[in-house]
């Protein structure tokens, strides 16, 4: 028996396979946005899908975000599975009344007489050297927005997997791609049947004793990194990816802190208001008999998003996440 | 010798050769808008399709003052009339067939009527109740749509869809002058001519979007002359009268369903009552124009021209009469019932399926209602 060596598939590469088998297993999928056909998208995650399955299963719309999820919302209303692509994360923002006034309350408002499967896939986050308006971090905008489901890839099977959950779901979700990962590679053999996760589930990606470090998309390597290096300052820490913000998997985060006594969130978006407000909250009303400390944030700063020269500023790395780690030992302090 | 003489003359190269990609003139709308009642046109008209029309509108109007009635009641939280505009309404609903779909605005709940959903259903969401009473699938009728002009990319996607499977369908959306100002109209015009969907937009310029006259809303000619932007037909039509709106969007249809792809229709109409039962017209335009419409009234254009052709008589008046008076009634007794609203489906169709953190307010909500279920006096019950 031989072994071809395969080689690891890019992030990129996996979304690709996701929508190409979701695609060839169900002719209501349909692909469709700005750049998506001939040019296989500015990512290239839709390349070659016109080209195997026809200009009207994968389009090239014109170029108007509220027409592209507006045009879909009616497709999905005759039975379709519509995929959208907005280009980058702040391309979206045209299409917002689209997708809170309609994709994201339709089932509602209809008593659950006509569904909305539609998927929306956003590149999204900062780490590319992108001018602006190509680098925010939306994810508070979505998860606010009641109806709909927002899942953040971290890892390239799980690219494929959330992917094609979301395009099998029959709610609306927004696929949020973290775009600095979309060319990192990992275990996964493409050649391998891979699995389709459920929407709304964590996973620890790295056990530990210490403390909990919750974390989602493009913030996941930042904090495994983060944790081999907390090593050497004698922390042993656990990591949770969170894979899915809505629906939140409260259980598996709390599981974790309850082992752990101390949790810092860390992601890209600005802490006010943020995803970590959120979920400090959540943890502090399910856990805090268990808390040593109070839970952290370690988020991007408060500001529109900088220039690329100073970005490095802004996204929370390593150091600040070590900081973070450090005071946790909060009765030592008190 | 100057510098461009020492380099040799300069030759610019000529720019590649440009032509239109579409001859503008034939989609340009006519000078006047178009006419059948009180012309010659009028003769050609089929007489059966003028009676239906007639019954329609004469229900419509009646339709449109029992509801206004119910809103003084308390019976409708708010009504946006359409009183003047009944011959656009009811031709929107009469010019489609059964496979059809017909996508509706805030203020067309008599366009939804028409196409035989149930008058109390339609009402729902401005009654108070969910927010959508029908099935929009049983009637192809797109739930009312509130956002302006939001509705119209939905159209052009279903008109697509439809399209894409071989399915011979045509979309029907309306929108008012108001709304053309909005993005999705621009987005959902241009998306239907370059896909060349199956898809027939009503414009229904009824004077105001609100209290902003027209001429505050746009600089174009015509609504109907923006159609040429986007490279599909525009079509201008007295909207009060009923024959020639149904002539102009049956063309329509019949043009989107032979894959010759969108039409813009304008009609052009008069919203005799003020914006909703909330607001007061009298703010920002005077009596005599409300006059001058109201002499222009879709029900009298049409009757005036049966009588005179003797395809309508007193008889045939006070049928439709008595039949709008028998469907008021039936909508006052069901408007009279409270409707029967489980608040437990507050959490029932956000997602197929609850998420966690909902099915834990589900549970709260569950609690509540049992406590305040034990402390209310015999016989009371939720409201």
């Amino acid at each position: 028996m031989t072994t071809v060596a395969v080689k690891p598939a890019t992030m990129a590469q996996a979304l690709t396979r996701a929508l190409r088998d979701a695609m060839a297993a169900d002719p209501a999928v349909h692909v469709m946005g700005e750049d998506v056909g001939t040019l296989g998208g500015v990512f290239r995650v839709t390349d070659g899908l016109a080209k195997e399955f026809g200009e009207d299963r994968c389009t090239d719309t014109p170029l108007a975000e509220a027409g592209i999820l507006g045009t879909a919302v009616g497709m999905a209303m005759y039975g379709l599975r519509p995929v959208v692509e907005m280009q980058f994360d702040a391309f979206a923002y045209p299409a917002f009344e689209q997708l809170i006034s309609h994709v994201a309350r339709t089932r509602n408002r209809t008593r659950g007489k006509m569904p909305l499967p539609i998927t929306i896939r956003v590149p999204y986050g900062g780490g590319i050297g992108g001018v602006e308006h190509h680098s925010d971090s939306s994810e508070a905008y979505y998860m606010a927005t009641p109806g709909l489901h927002v899942v953040t890839p971290a890892t390239v099977a799980d690219a494929y997997g959330l992917l094609r959950a979301a395009i099998a779901s029959d709610d609306p979700v927004v696929v949020l791609e973290p775009k600095r990962l979309y060319w990192s590679k990992d275990s996964w053999n493409p050649e391998e049947p891979a699995p389709v996760e459920p929407i709304g589930r964590a996973v620890v990606r790295r056990p530990g004793r210490s403390a909990t470090l919750i974390t989602y998309g493009p913030s996941v390597p930042v904090c495994m990194e983060a944790a081999e290096a907390a090593r050497a300052e004698g922390w042993d820490l656990e990591v949770v990816d969170l894979r899915s913000l809505v629906p939140f998997d409260d259980e598996t985060v709390c599981a974790s802190v309850r082992r752990t006594g101390r949790a810092v969130v860390v992601h890209e978006s600005g802490s006010f208001a943020g995803p970590g407000g959120e979920i400090a909250a959540r943890i502090t009303e399910r856990c805090f008999h268990h808390l040593e400390a109070p839970v952290l944030r370690v988020a991007g700063f408060d500001i529109p998003y900088p220039p690329p020269m100073l970005e490095r500023h802004h996204l929370p790395g390593v150091d600040r996440i070590l900081d973070a780690v450090g005071r946790l030992q909060w009765e030592a302090e008190s | 010798m100057t510098v461009m003489e020492q380099r040799g003359a300069y030759k610019p190269t000529p720019p590649p050769a440009w032509q239109p990609r579409t001859d503008p003139a034939p989609l340009l709308p006519d000078a006047e808008p178009y006419r059948v009642l009180g012309t010659e046109a009028a003769a050609k008209a089929d007489p059966e399709l003028l009676r239906t029309l007639y019954a329609q509108l004469v229900k419509g109007r009646r339709y449109n003052t029992q509801a206004t009635a119910l809103t003084k009641q308390g019976r409708l939280a708010v009504y946006p009339s359409t009183t003047g505009q009944e011959a656009c309404e009811v031709a929107a609903a009469l010019v489609l067939k059964e496979q059809d779909w017909l996508f509706p605005s805030y203020r067309d709940t008599l366009a939804v009527v028409a196409r035989g959903v149930d008058p109390v259903e339609a009402l729902t969401l401005l009654r108070g109740d969910w927010h959508t009473g029908y099935d929009p699938y049983e009637h192809r009728v797109a739930p009312l749509c509130t956002p302006l002009a939001t509705q119209l990319p939905h159209a052009v996607g279903l008109a697509h869809a439809a399209r894409l499977k071989g399915d011979d369908v045509v979309a029907l959306a309306m929108v008012g002058d108001g709304g053309t100002s909005e993005g999705d109209f621009h987005e959902a015009l241009n998306f239907a001519a370059v896909w060349q969907a199956p898809v027939v937009f009503l414009v229904q310029n009824n004077g105001f979007a609100i209290s902003v006259p027209l001429a505050k809303q746009t600089a174009a000619p015509s609504l109907a002359h923006k159609a040429v932007g986007y490279g599909m037909p525009g079509r201008l039509v007295d909207g009060n009268d009923a024959a020639a709106v149904h002539e102009v969007l049956a063309d329509a249809v019949r043009h989107a369903r032979a894959g010759g792809g969108p039409t813009l229709v304008e009609a052009i109409t008069y919203r005799v009552d003020a914006h909703t039962n909330a607001d007061d017209a009298t703010r920002y335009r005077g009596d005599a124009e409300v006059e001058t419409w109201r002499e222009h009234d879709p029900i009298q254009l049409l009757e005036r021209e049966l009588t005179g052709r003797g395809l309508l008589d007193e008889a045939g008046i006070e049928a439709a009469r008595q039949d709008a008076e028998t469907m008021a009634a039936a909508l006052r007794e069901h408007m009279n019932q409270d409707p029967a609203l489980d608040p437990m489906d507050l959490f029932a169709h956000v997602y197929a399926e609850p998420t966690p953190h909902l099915r834990e307010q589900q549970d709260q909500l569950r609690a509540e209602l049992a406590a305040e279920a034990d402390t209310e006096p015999e016989g009371g019950t939720h409201r």
